[in-house]
């Protein structure tokens, strides 16, 4: 234990995901040794992404504006929409070139050991959007894990009764992993040989 | 296949051990306490991705140190292959499979032990969990892609059992769609894998365990293997299919209870395997002697089986402190079943223990140091 508020950093920073205890310590003290740290910018930097990045009103996409500037993009096709999880799986899927539409972000995954439940997730605002028929096409690009598979279950089955063709990204991504760690080719494979699922 | 070489770092209680090994029997003796399990478990270790008495992979660091290293030379025929796990007490563990970079969770693809130990006994004796894992690991060494189903099914599990005591609170969902039937049906296309492959490997165990038994038993007590599943089957094999379709049915059936008891009652998690010798249960029936035979005819068949089918060849037998708990009879003879197997590495506390034929490679081990025994 340190005293007072260098042990309040550490434990600060120990809150942060990824960051055990000794990391935490590590970079508790290059922040207080290394002189050419700018501390202060990075304070900014802190509180400026609380108070101007927010999540567009639209997919869900972290953004600076109202919406973001994928949603804006009128070069998009509006006949697709590709669900994810998380804001950086949206990242991850630009970066394949493979997907022209829009996106869904849903802010996780069905995990009741976590409450998270369907009504947790931006669930109504896909089907809002969906509400138009101008969507012909919805892609769900879920996590390959537990969670991911049961939230594209869900989708699926709730997303059967519409006259929507429904597609889940072709397997070969791994097993249990994350979608934003899948390589661009793997990702954009999975991508190509996508399939029907109702 | 076999070990040929073995270094740890940092490992329980060893700071640094390097030992080359030749092919045959290995015997490590010592005090106790000295450091015998040690080495088996952490060859075991790369084998299994567990340790077969704590749970805690940190446990297997050495005290005051941050990471543990496990390396291993591996000779299948004339294929070397050289497996390094890090295990780090912060942070994800690290692997490395002929010096670039791997996933820990594939090395049970290129290495295979079957582990005797005096806990075996437990496998007649013990609760049914007992069982269960001994089935599932030997799943794992013959069909590696069932490990990431085995985990998932014991996620699955917990989430569910998580929704089913919230059910009554949170049923009113989007559109009226139950999100239990989402859980029921990873459980059900999981479990129905998991129960499958169970059938699968009772089926093809039964014959080298009968075998095995007479062998180390010297007589022939009609050994049986049988599934005792909580979800019915139709008799005969079922499919992948047949088998999700059955657990969905009862899953169907009884939610009610489930609902009510706020846990999940049926799956490959309440299952057991029940053993009998001439049609009676080993459970509450059978002698010491003959439990003690049937715990080693399981191993023993495993690892007969495993030879038969693996394309890694002879998987590495560890017998840990098992001949002390047998009598001289068994002791012989368990000697003569494993000594046609390519590598066995045997502890003992005294050299005594360990029949005459199996000391081959003598190795003294000592507060964490080992030496080879001057013959
Ligand atoms: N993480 C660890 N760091 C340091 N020492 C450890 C660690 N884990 C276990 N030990 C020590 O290792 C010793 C146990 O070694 P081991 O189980 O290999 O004994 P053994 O030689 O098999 O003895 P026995 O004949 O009683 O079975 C104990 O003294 C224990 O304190
Ligand atoms: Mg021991
Ligand atoms: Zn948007």
């Amino acid at each position: 234990m340190y005293e007072g508020i260098v042990q309040e950093l550490i434990d600060e920073l120990g809150r942060l995901p990824g960051i055990g205890p000794k990391s935490a310590q590590r970079i508790a003290f290059h922040i207080l040794q290394t002189e050419s740290f700018d501390v202060s910018r990075l304070a900014s930097v802190l509180v400026e992404v609380r108070e101007k990045v927010r999540f567009c009103e639209i997919c869900g996409n972290v953004t600076q504006e109202v919406t973001c500037s994928i949603c804006r993009d009128p070069r998009r096709d509006a006949t697709s929409i590709c669900v994810v999880e998380e804001a950086k799986d949206v990242v991850a899927i630009e970066r394949t070139r493979e997907f022209k539409g829009f996106y869904h972000v849903l802010g996780g995954a069905i995990s009741p050991i976590d409450g998270i439940g369907p009504d947790n997730l931006r669930i109504r605002q896909l089907m809002t959007r969906l509400a138009d028929n101008t969507v012909q096409e919805v892609i769900i690009a879920t996590d390959p894990n537990l969670e991911g598979e049961a939230t594209a279950t869900y989708l699926t089955r709730l997303l059967s009764s519409l006259e929507i063709k429904v597609t889940r990204l072709a397997s070969g991504l791994p097993v249990g992993g994350d979608l934003e760690y899948a390589d661009e080719v793997t990702l954009g494979r999975a991508f190509e040989g996508r399939r029907t699922v109702s | 296949m076999r070990v040929s070489s073995i270094s740890l770092r940092d490992f329980r209680n060893y700071a640094e051990a390097d030992i080359t090994i030749e092919q045959g029997c290995v015997v490590l003796v010592g005090s106790n306490g000295q450091g015998k399990t040690n080495l088996i478990e952490a060859i075991n270790f790369l084998a299994t991705l567990g340790s077969h008495r704590s749970s805690t992979e940190s446990a297997m660091i050495r005290t005051g140190e941050d990471a543990a290293i496990i390396r291993v030379h591996l000779a299948h025929d004339d294929r070397q292959i050289l497996l390094e796990a890090q295990l780090n007490r912060e942070g994800p563990n690290k692997a490395q499979f002929n010096r670039s970079t791997a996933r820990l969770r594939d090395f049970p693809r290129y290495i295979a032990t079957v582990l005797f130990a005096p806990e075996d006994l437990l496998l007649i004796r013990g609760d049914p969990a007992s069982r269960r894992r001994f089935l599932d690991e030997l799943i794992v060494t013959r069909t590696p892609r069932l490990s990431s189903i085995l985990s998932d099914y014991e996620r699955a599990l917990k989430q569910r059992n998580t929704l089913l005591k919230t059910a009554r609170f949170s049923e009113a969902s989007v559109g009226k769609l139950s999100t239990l039937d989402i859980w029921d049906d990873r459980l059900a296309t999981l479990g129905s894998e998991i129960m499958v492959e169970r059938q699968r490997l009772v089926r093809d165990l039964a014959g080298p365990v009968a075998a095995a038994y007479e062998s180390i038993a010297g007589a022939d007590h009609h050994p049986e293997l049988l599934m005792k599943e909580s979800v019915l089957l139709p008799l005969g094999d079922s499919t992948i299919d047949q088998t999700t379709q059955a657990f969905l049915a009862v899953l169907n059936s009884n939610r009610a209870t489930e609902v009510e008891r706020g846990m999940t009652l049926y799956g490959p998690h309440r299952d057991d395997v029940e053993f009998s010798l001439n049609s009676l249960p080993t459970k509450g029936y059978a002698s010491h002697g003959e439990t003690w035979s049937f715990a080693l005819s399981l191993r023993l068949g495993a690892a007969r089986l495993l030879r038969a089918e693996s394309v890694l060849g002879d998987p590495i037998l560890i017998l840990d402190d098992v001949f002390a708990e047998l009598d001289a009879s068994r002791r012989e003879r368990l000697a003569s079943a494993v000594s046609d197997f390519e590598q066995i590495f045997i502890t003992a506390a005294v050299v005594e223990d360990v029949p005459a034929a199996l000391l081959q490679h003598v190795f003294r081990v000592e507060r964490g140091t080992i030496a080879r025994a001057l013959k």
